[in-house]
């Protein structure tokens, strides 16, 4: 097999069945017990093929994909009149608590939020499987200790935690800074 | 005036309309009067983010907070929470106690150390730390709302297939031809016969014994059945032996157990007959 038919496997693969593949997952499915790098070198000439199409083959936390470019997203939201909902400020910020603090109960999410805890909002992040209950924290009441799941990271296009955004330092929130006033009522009418 | 609030607004760009015009954007400049704000308390998350933005809007040291006016700004807000939306205020009142307590404890002389760290730790020092680490979290929500997100920003790609294919049999012509031929192997053992049942006459069976035993003296009982004749005529050989041993015709015997039993004809009274 040549490098040029075991790329349009990789790409028929991709494409037709439905979910991120792993290279090991690949790899099983092609005949003549190919190397991973072989396999990996291959995804990466497919990866350059698309280079200047409106699809791209991205590699994230779930495996290789292909998807469409971020830029073509207005035509995508006029073919199809439903609007994605917004996730309000609540749910972004206890999300952003269980990506960056992880793992969490909680009572620490209401800690550092100061307020309690809607049972909707973790539902919310459950429901899109961002985030799953791994255990629970061994004091009274045994809550459940929350982490982000691969699909979290997939969904936001990254491989790694590592990927998020970095925190802002604390020393430099020390400083005043400009505050604009966002009080964003459109946001939070989704919640 | 009249200032009608948009409270469920998704799509529409409109925030609220003063006197009937539509209002699509806050003036960068806008001052919003505490009786205004009251509308607006539900976009706050909480007490740490009304605090935060005080604190911001009137560009206030976070190092140095000036309680005194930082407290009664907040209890503004607070108050007007209190006559609008009830079932928020709890966790608004706590604050409210916090920031009293610190400000009383900013009065009150230092109490002699104790312990040196503790005695250098401002009273305001949690709250500091708190409302930075909430910033922190709120700044990254807003980075990670920024990310690019499966669904909002981009979809994934497929070829078009089947979904609802179900994995389904394999059949080939030689599957179909042995269906057949066990078909036809299965109908020659259950086809239907009718079961007819045979007239057998027990006088008619006396009579062939009768016959059998004419010319021999003796005969060996199993010499008188036919056993390949089926089960049917040797009960009724059975019964009509029987029948004429009954009626003196035949004499049976047997020296000893398990020994030949021998059958003959009875000695008959010619004359009688």
């Amino acid at each position: 097999m040549n490098i040029s038919e075991l790329k349009n496997i990789l790409e028929v693969m991709l494409f037709a069945h439905g979910e991120p593949l792993t290279i090991s997952e690949m790899r099983a499915a092609l005949t003549g017990d190919l190397s991973a790098e072989l396999i990996y070198r291959a995804l990466n000439e497919l990866r350059a093929d698309w280079e200047n199409k409106g699809l791209a083959l991205v590699v994230v936390a779930d495996g290789w994909r292909f998807q469409t470019r971020a830029e073509y997203q207005t035509y995508l939201q006029r073919l199809s009149p439903e609007r994605p909902p917004k996730y309000s400020r609540a749910v972004m910020e206890t999300l952003a608590v269980i990506a960056y603090k992880q793992p969490v109960t909680r009572g620490d999410i209401e800690e550092i939020r100061g307020v309690t805890v809607n049972t909707q909002i973790i539902k919310t992040l459950e429901q899109r499987e961002w985030i799953k209950t791994v255990g629970h924290r061994e004091v009274p009441g045994r809550p459940a200790l929350y982490v982000t799941t691969p699909q979290f990271l997939s969904d936001l296009n990254l491989r790694a935690l590592a990927e998020l955004p970095p925190l802002a330092e604390l020393g430099q929130l020390v400083a005043p800074n400009p505050y604009t006033l966002d009080l964003e009522l459109s946001s939070d009418a989704a919640e | 005036m009249t200032v009608a609030v948009n409270v469920g607004i998704l799509d529409t760009e409109v925030l609220a309309r003063v006197n009937g015009a539509p209002l699509t954007a806050f003036p960068d400049d806008l001052y919003i009067p505490p009786e205004a704000l009251a509308v607006y308390l539900g976009a706050f998350e909480g007490p740490l983010d009304l605090l935060l933005y005080l604190i911001r809007k009137h560009h206030l040291d976070v190092l140095d907070i000036p309680m005194a006016r930082l407290t009664a700004q907040y209890m503004e807000y607070v108050n007007l929470m209190r006559k609008s939306q009830l079932e928020l205020a709890a966790e608004y009142l706590l604050m409210a106690a916090l920031l009293i307590e610190i400000k009383s404890r900013m009065l009150l002389p230092r109490p002699a150390a104790i312990d040196d760290d503790e005695a250098d730790l401002d009273p305001r020092a949690t709250l500091v730390r708190r409302l930075l680490e909430y910033e922190q979290m709120k700044l990254a929500a807003q980075q990670i709302d920024a990310l690019p997100r499966l669904g909002r920003d981009f979809l994934t790609a497929h070829s078009w297939r089947e979904q609802a294919v179900r994995l389904l049999p394999q059949v080939g012509s030689n599957d179909l031809r042995d269906a057949w031929l066990g078909l036809v192997a299965r109908a020659g053992t259950r086809r239907h016969h009718q079961v007819t049942q045979q007239v057998l006459s027990v006088r008619e069976a006396m009579g062939q014994i009768l016959n059998t035993l004419q010319g021999d003296l003796f005969m060996e009982f199993t010499c008188l059945f036919e056993a390949e004749l089926g089960v049917s005529h040797v009960v009724v050989k059975f019964l009509a032996m029987l029948e004429l041993a009954r009626e003196h015709r035949v004499e049976i015997t047997q020296n000893m157990a398990f020994a030949p039993i021998y059958v003959r004809l009875a000695w008959v009274d010619v004359s009688v007959s």
